[in-house]
């Protein structure tokens, strides 16, 4: 009971202060004092309160999917394992599941971004759409070496990866926590795939995809956006995290990890430059790469 | 060159002197020894002489031998006549700005649109909402409008893109919301107004603008300003130069995402600028130069001070340049983006450092001296490959020269040989029936400043180009095939000026 309240209080509460540490290391990089922590809280506050400004050509759609679409993820989050490996909800074949209702998400905010019809949010709809794609290759390779070493489909199946695969289990977690680090990249938007701080219309992704968004629309995609990020932070950290750990210590390294994983995006945005929308494809196939190393270390290792 | 009264940079002609041909001959000669000469047109307008005629004049440059040809022609405002674009097309912006200021046919020419929408043009009708957008169709294609209005702090201006999915077949630009009538404002206040009004012609080429504007004047009162004050000037320049090419690198840094670069090229641009706070009160330099000479002088202490700011600049400079054209994601970003070719750039009659980091070398502290630079030996900094790094490098480049030449003349100044005087009396009255082109080369290219007296000595016709005038169908012709996400990042290793082509 205790772990499915903390799972929920940290869905609710965590992803913020992660892209407020965010935030805050990039000031540190470029010599600024940079805003406090718990800013995003503040802006998210202040969207709740401001007006909703809605473009006359846009339809229904265009109001009801920022609600559908952080009820994707947020569904999606009760299935990742939060705290002491467990997740709010296990089920059957629950990482299936788990990027479906993703892509289900993505695709309700991909179609209200053409709802408008900008020919910007069109553009980022298009890239966003096609990122998305690759994307999930990558996911499904992945976790589905892993069911497959396991037996699980489920989330659960990580604890497990060290005691079905022996030594060879390490190689494949390492393998498995590279890939996640680059998801967040992909999933977050964040440089070198998309730059959150850019303010031109035509090399954004995911920022131009909700510039006709405000208000409390506005402050569920930033929510939505920021949980994404967490969602596979909190996957690697309980595939570091010893199974045995007591809850304590669990916490402990859990809030390690995070800001660890925090401190290292904004490091990546401070030091290097984003890429050529072109080269951003090459990017993520590298996830998928990583994804069939994994599967044939799996096979080698099931016959072996 | 026969047909032609030969002047250098600053010196008078008297309008008498200036032949008038007609026009079927004035452009046979220009067409047979533009290619010849090496000539480039610096300008290109007309007078009105009665309700029926214009007097066309031509500048063309020749920079090897530091000349300036001048001719005329008169026209008809009711006939037509045949367009030189259409066998040197660098004629393609002036012929199209003395169209819409006149509305004289010119025939066989290729793109003839409005420039910056002036007042008073010749056809009314003919504004921002009925702008013929040149079209393509194509299942595939789709068209993306950006502006006037923009996300961040720059001008309005509008772009219009024809696309195949991510690749950009065509850019079209369209300009003439900053239009202030300033050519003409020139015409209604005495000579103390110009300096002002010159200081309002561009935001970033404040020193640029006023210094050209002075030295007509100066030139139309025939008076000779004091050395110490040529070297504040000079010193001004060359600062304002380094100043806004570290903007635009930090500029550069932020539109690919690369943080570090943006914020300390950010920090050490503000040292330069705050810097000339200290020269004259203003950070754009705004005030310093007046007729006659420099109003604020650079004494003893502030030397010292700005030599002392000057060598952090250049340290930090070199440091951070050093690491940001080293590192591969800003090369993988900078490298073959945006490419300008030599031909393409002298097809246009680029100027400035956009011609330079295509290798197509227009320098008018070269061409045309004017001030100290007559006697300062200067590098000649090419490029050849016209990309985005090129332009980027080339900025690194001229921001190190620029300090280097502070430095100089910083020694020159507290030389005993310089005197103490900055400003000298100036007459208020202009030379009658005269005109004067002053040649300045601000940190985008070359600056021109013309002006036509009467015979009462006032001024008939002001005529300014600034060196976006031409620069921007360089971004035009740069951006084409390469990724629509790329633009923002070539428009800014341009950073041409609203201001300047719509004046």
């Amino acid at each position: 009971m205790l772990n499915v309240i903390l799972n929920i209080v940290f869905i609710i509460l965590l992803p913020l202060a992660f892209i407020g540490v965010i935030n805050k290391t990039k000031a540190f990089w470029s010599g600024r004092k940079g805003a406090s922590i718990i800013q995003p809280y503040y802006d998210v506050l202040r969207l709740l309160k401001k007006e909703l400004v809605i473009s006359r050509t846009a339809s229904f759609l265009f109001q009801i999917y920022p609600s559908i679409t952080l009820a994707a993820v947020f569904m999606a989050a009760l299935l990742i394992p939060f705290v002491m490996h467990s997740s709010v909800i296990t089920i059957e074949g629950g990482f299936i599941f788990f990027a479906y209702i993703m892509a289900f998400g993505k695709f309700l905010s991909v179609v209200g971004a053409m709802d408008v019809g900008s020919s910007f949010e069109g553009m980022g709809a298009s890239r966003e759409a096609s990122f998305s794609t690759l994307v999930e290759v990558a996911f499904f390779i992945i976790m589905g070496s892993i069911a497959a070493i396991t037996s699980d489909n489920t989330f659960g199946a990580i604890t497990l990866i060290l005691e079905k695969a022996g030594t060879i289990g390490y190689l494949i977690k390492i393998l498995s926590i590279i890939t996640f680090l680059i998801l967040i990249l992909i999933e977050g938007c964040r440089i070198p795939v998309d730059d959150p701080n850019t303010h031109l219309e035509l090399t954004m992704i995911h920022e131009v995809m909700i510039l006709d968004n405000s208000g409390i629309d506005l402050a569920m995609l930033t929510y939505a956006s920021a949980l994404k990020m967490l969602i596979f932070t909190s996957l690697i950290a309980n595939m570091i995290i010893p199974e045995s750990s007591p809850l304590l210590l669990f916490l402990l390294l859990y809030f390690l990890i995070v800001f660890a994983v925090a401190f290292g995006i904004g490091t990546i945005e401070s030091a290097i430059a984003r890429l050529r929308m072109s080269r951003v494809f090459d990017f993520i196939c590298f996830t998928s790469s990583l994804g069939i190393i994994m599967l044939a270390l799996i096979v080698v290792s099931m016959f072996s | 060159m026969e047909g032609f009264t030969k002047i250098t940079n600053n010196q008078i002609a008297k309008l008498v002197e200036i032949p008038i041909l007609s026009y079927t001959i004035l452009r046979d000669k220009i067409i047979a020894d533009f290619k010849k000469r090496q000539l480039r047109c610096i300008g290109f307008f007309g007078v009105e002489e009665s309700i029926d005629t214009v007097r066309l004049f031509v500048l063309l440059s020749e920079d090897s031998k530091h000349l300036i040809h001048i001719s005329s022609a008169h026209l008809d405002k009711n006939s037509s006549y045949e367009s030189i674009t259409k066998e040197i097309s660098s004629f393609h912006m002036y012929e199209r700005d003395f169209y819409e200021e006149f509305g004289i046919k010119i025939d066989g020419h290729p793109w003839l649109k409005g420039v910056n929408f002036r007042t008073g043009r010749a056809n009314e009708e003919s504004c921002m909402e009925n702008y013929p957008f040149f079209k393509m169709d194509g299942e595939s294609l789709h068209e993306v409008a950006v502006g006037p209005i923009h996300a961040g702090v720059i001008e309005p201006g509008h772009f219009r893109f024809l696309c195949n999915g991510e690749q950009v077949y065509h850019l079209e630009i369209q300009l003439g919301y900053q239009h202030r009538n300033i050519e003409n404002l020139f015409l209604e206040r005495n000579l103390k107004f110009m300096p002002h009004l010159a200081e309002s012609i561009a935001g970033d080429t404040v020193i640029g603008h006023n210094l050209a504007c002075l030295n007509l004047i100066e030139a139309l009162t025939q008076t000779i300003i004091p050395d110490r004050a040529i070297l504040i000037r000079t010193i001004a320049l060359e600062m304002e130069r380094a100043a806004i090419h570290l903007a635009d690198l930090s500029a550069l840094a932020n539109d690919i995402g690369y943080l570090m670069g943006s914020s300390v090229f950010g920090v050490t641009r503000t040292i330069i600028i705050n810097t000339l706070l200290l020269i004259c009160g203003n950070r754009f330099g705004r005030g310093l130069m007046r007729p006659g000479g420099c109003v604020f002088d650079i004494h003893k202490a502030l030397t010292e001070k700005i030599r002392t700011n000057l060598s952090k600049v250049k340290e930090d400079t070199i440091r951070m340049a050093e690491t940001m054209f080293k590192s591969h994601t800003v090369a993988s970003r900078f490298e073959n983006t945006g490419i300008l070719t030599k031909e393409e750039a002298i097809s246009i009659g680029a100027v400035g450092m956009t011609a330079r980091a295509s290798s197509y070398n227009v320098d008018a502290r070269h061409s045309h001296p004017f001030g100290f630079y007559k006697k300062l030996l200067l590098g000649e900094k090419t490029h050849k490959k016209g990309d985005v790094h090129s332009r980027a490098y080339l900025r690194y480049e001229e921001i190190i020269e620029s300090i280097e030449i502070v430095f100089t003349l910083l020694n020159e100044l507290e030389d005993k040989k310089t005197g103490t005087q900055i400003m000298t009396k100036i007459k208020d009255k202009f030379q009658p029936s005269s005109l004067v082109v002053s040649i300045v080369e601000g940190w985008r290219g070359e600056i021109i400043h013309c002006a036509i007296t009467n015979n009462e000595g006032d001024l008939l016709k002001y005529k300014i180009k600034d060196p976006s005038l031409t620069n921007w169908f360089a971004l035009a012709l740069a951006v084409r095939n390469n990724g629509i996400s790329d633009f923002p990042l070539c428009n800014k290793s341009f950073n041409l000026s609203y201001c300047g082509n719509d004046l």
